[in-house]
């Protein structure tokens, strides 16, 4: 039963890491951008959140929702201004302007907000200590289970909105050949801003889940990073629902690992992420989702 | 009237200079074949009047007005519409996505899901699959039918018979015979010189990037046009020439 419950309470961490985890994969499906900033940028949407809740003591998910258009039209602009340039520039200048972009964060927070740790726990209500006893010592934690719903919904309304929309499609098209979709009418610098815009969206939901579920300080945004990165690998490439799997898997690997011996947490994700960088398929659902 | 309007369009690939000064125009319900031996600079031509390939020097005016400054996306929207060589279908989208993705941001006009299975009936049981298991004719057909979804008002293509079974090719044509006889305006390139004769009013040979013989194809003997093709008038009046 122990270790069902370490399996339940991983798939809830997997929850949270598809969530980080979402913009990532959806900027490297769409753009082909791996954004090493999405780390920071997460950690810089939880200080905007905490700074929201800190001065007017609303809750954080009304601070969440205020948050969240705010990083949509970031997104925007953080396309039509450097990505855009970078692009232009080859496939390797993005990774630098990221990186950047990433230090510039980081820095930028460490000045603002000094290196103290915070955390949003003790204001997000009854919910982040709510959890259901089921039997023995198997426990449901009602955070973890309201992220992985908010994570489930993320994913596949995004993946829902690629397959059935106008723009869905026109992301699609442009993501699969550029040069093909300016041919049928479709203006791709400007389906790559609104795919950042939203990238960069759901930075506002894993930022506040992170700031809520634990604490961050300025020099968080690299594991983040790390963690979503993982499992954008483990679940294959571009494929949303793949990302999901992969942040579960990743969780559920942690959890485990965890149970052996706490030291082992972190190496056991890790490992997973190694095992499938290795196989022959690479990535879960890549051979299928690859250019979803 | 004078559709289409190409002046002294000159285009590079890196160093290369594909296209050298080519001038060309295309009057509504025209249809012009590009012919031409591999690297004459036929592909990058139909491209910079597209869009997808800048031009170096010269002008591109479509109805008028100066198009050379526009991205490509701005052109589809007045009405130019390329086939790009190779098909270039979305392969992971289903046929049905590859045309409703061109309908987007279309022209009002006649075209949509339902007019272009209508013109391809062999696409219309195809209309779930994948693109890219589909065979070569089916794909042609699919890419044709994803330019017509813009309502485009002068059609470009780019050699639609490329690595296509005999049978395919003639199978291409034949649904694309109404479009030719119903007045759209074609611009095409197309490999074999038979059928570009049959299918245009008009012939242009390029040789190493300019235009070296025009003319109605009524007046054009195949052979005139098979020694521009190959070259071989060239230098006969002027001796010593590179």
């Amino acid at each position: 039963m122990t270790w069902l419950n370490a399996v339940v309470q991983g798939v809830c961490l997997g929850g949270l890491y598809a969530l980080y985890a979402c913009g990532l994969s959806l900027m490297l499906g769409v753009m082909r951008i791996i954004n090493l900033a999405h780390g920071d940028i997460t950690v810089l949407a939880a200080f905007l959140i905490w700074v929201i809740v800190d001065r007017w003591a609303v809750s954080p998910f009304i601070a969440m929702l205020t948050v969240l258009p705010v990083m949509l039209i970031a997104g925007y602009f953080l396309q039509t201004t450097l990505l855009t340039r970078s692009l232009r520039a080859g496939p390797l200048v993005p990774l630098l302007t990221t990186f950047g972009l990433a230090i510039v964060i980081q820095n930028t927070l460490l000045q603002i907000f000094s290196p103290d740790v915070r955390s949003l726990v003790t204001r997000a209500g009854a919910i982040s200590t709510a959890s259901w006893h089921v039997t023995g010592s198997l426990y449901l934690p009602g955070l973890g289970l309201l992220v992985l719903l908010v994570a489930v919904a993320v994913l596949g309304g995004l993946d829902q909105f690629l397959r059935s929309t106008g723009l869905g499609r026109a992301m699609r098209a442009t993501a699969q050949d550029p040069d093909t979709a300016q041919l049928v009418g479709i203006n791709a610098s400007g389906v790559y801003a609104r795919a950042t815009a939203i990238a960069v969206a759901t930075t506002a939901l894993g930022g506040a889940f992170l700031a809520i579920r634990s604490t961050f300080d300025p020099a968080s945004g690299p594991t983040q990073l790390i963690f979503a990165f993982e499992a954008v690998v483990i679940g294959g490439f571009g494929s949303l629902w793949g990302t999901l799997l992969g942040g579960i898997v990743l969780g559920v690997a942690q959890n485990i690992g965890a149970l052996i011996d706490p030291q082992y947490a972190i190496l056991a994700g890790n490992l997973v992420f190694l095992a499938v960088l290795a196989s022959p398929r690479g990535g879960l659902l890549a051979a299928r989702g690859a250019r979803a | 009237m004078t559709l289409l309007e190409v002046e002294a369009i000159e285009a590079r690939h890196g160093l290369l200079r594909a296209v050298r000064g080519v001038s060309l125009s295309l009057a509504e319900g025209e249809k012009v074949a590009l012919v031409g031996a591999n690297g004459a600079g036929k592909t990058t031509l139909m491209r910079v009047i597209a869009g997808a390939h800048p031009a170096a020097a010269g002008r591109v005016r479509f109805d008028g007005e100066d198009v050379t400054d526009l991205p490509a996306h701005r052109r589809v929207g007045l009405g130019i519409a390329l086939v790009p060589e190779g098909r270039r279908l979305f392969p992971d989208m289903t046929l049905e996505e590859n045309l409703l993705v061109a309908g987007r941001q279309a022209r009002p006009g006649q075209w949509n899901v339902e007019a272009v299975l209508e013109a391809f009936p062999l696409l219309r049981p195809l209309r779930g699959r994948r693109a890219a298991t589909l065979s070569g004719g089916e794909q042609q057909a699919a890419a044709i039918g994803r330019a017509l979804m813009t309502n485009p008002r002068v059609l470009l293509l780019d050699e639609v018979s490329l690595g296509l079974a005999p049978v395919a090719v003639q199978a291409v044509y034949e649904s694309i015979a109404a479009l030719i006889s119903g007045g759209a305006t074609i611009l095409l390139v197309e490999q074999d010189l038979a059928r570009a004769i049959r299918v245009a009013d008009r012939v242009l040979c390029m040789l190493e990037g300019s235009v070296v013989l025009e003319g109605s194809t009524a007046d054009l003997s195949r052979e005139q046009i098979t020694d521009a093709y190959f070259g071989l008038r060239r230098g006969a009046g002027a001796a010593g020439a590179p």
